[in-house]
């Protein structure tokens, strides 16, 4: 392996890492496996349906049970990208002319764009109904975006339209939150016909807060990538 | 069932340890995300499909874009053609790029 380790921090290292191990598969071989010890999950499976109408039920714990935790998730995502914009600096003033990728790279994103674009808008509207949801689809987007930028960098990202996107539907996860405030008294509660089990326009306001989280998260992090390949190396 | 998760288990456990014995850094930021794939498909078999999405999304794709983007930054990792400006910790033959990384884990 690599030089220059001292062989007894290695061994500490193991040791460390076995004795955690151990200690955990003593902790785990006390709770059976797949038989959680609280009861919040069987009465969620029980009462989804009714109470939300969406057929997967994760996507229902999280834009529905637990809606306002996802909102503290967009918060961290926004401020790391934030800081990451702050750390890193401007632009490089050349950035459009580095190199393209290879041949391969380049009949990738060719080929791959539009299949990611199609399966990123998939999974996001269909977070009610199939695994996935909003943050899912949110990063295959900005993978979508950002392997056709690297291919190809003379295809600048607009970081205007990126920013504004963002901030658009980040607003309206708040404004839905707020309306169902003002209507029915619980932040972010969900509104809205519950429709039919299993069609694509159902579960109230699910697929809206799902579009929205899959928007802001796929430009979000499309322009952190471009932010990171175009910035200025600084100094060390 | 158990030999698809079997095999997986050493296939990670493989990629974790070439992690650490692989001389080329982007050749560890792959293994890196061989290991996230191979999480997100225990996580298949476990019957857990948003978590195995949102792991292979994020871990075996957006990670390992970003690690790959900080060592470009750094000057560890060049693509075809980039202009080998003066940068004061690019080494200035490929050779030396294990010593950058014997030296780095010395710190």
């Amino acid at each position: 392996m690599h030089g220059g380790v001292p062989p007894m921090r290695n061994i500490a290292s193991l040791v460390f890492s076995f004795g955690l191990a151990f200690l955990r598969l003593a902790i785990a071989a006390q709770l059976g496996f797949g038989h959680t010890p609280m009861i919040v999950g069987s009465g969620i499976l029980t009462g989804a349906e009714a109470d939300v109408g969406a057929a997967n039920i994760v996507t229902a714990v999280v834009f529905g049970y637990r809606g306002f935790d996802t909102l503290g998730e967009l918060s961290i995502l926004f401020a790391a990208a934030t800081a990451a914009g702050l750390v890193l600096g401007h632009r490089r003033l050349g950035a459009a002319d580095d190199p393209e990728g290879g041949l391969i790279l380049r009949a990738g994103a060719d080929l791959l764009f539009p299949l990611l674009l199609l399966v990123g808008v998939y999974i996001v509207i269909h977070g009610h109904l199939t695994p996935g949801g909003g943050f899912q689809g949110g990063v295959i987007l900005a993978a979508a975006f950002f392997v056709s930028v690297i291919a190809k960098p003379s295809l600048r990202l607009n970081h205007g339209a990126i920013s504004v996107i963002e901030g658009l539907a980040g607003a309206a996860f708040i404004l839905i939150g707020i309306w169902a405030l003002v209507e029915d008294g619980s932040f972010l509660k969900p509104m809205l016909d519950q429709g039919v089990l299993g069609q694509l326009v159902s579960a109230g306001t699910m697929p809206l807060l799902s579009s929205a989280v899959g928007l802001k998260v796929g430009s979000e992090l499309a322009g952190l990538l471009a932010h990171i390949s175009e910035s200025e190396a600084g100094e060390p | 069932m158990t030999w698809i998760a079997l095999v997986v288990v050493v296939v990670v456990l493989a990629a974790a340890v070439a992690v650490l014995a692989l001389d080329s850094l982007i050749g560890a930021v792959v293994a890196t995300s061989v290991v996230s794939l191979g999480v997100s498909v225990l996580f298949v078999v476990l019957l857990a499909p948003d978590v195995a999405l949102t792991e292979a999304a994020v871990g075996a794709g957006l990670s390992g874009v970003v690690l790959a983007l900080g060592l470009r930054r750094l000057g560890l990792w060049r693509l075809e053609g980039d202009r080998g400006a003066a940068h004061p910790l690019v080494p200035t033959d490929g050779g030396a790029a294990g010593h950058a990384r014997g030296g780095a884990a010395d710190a």
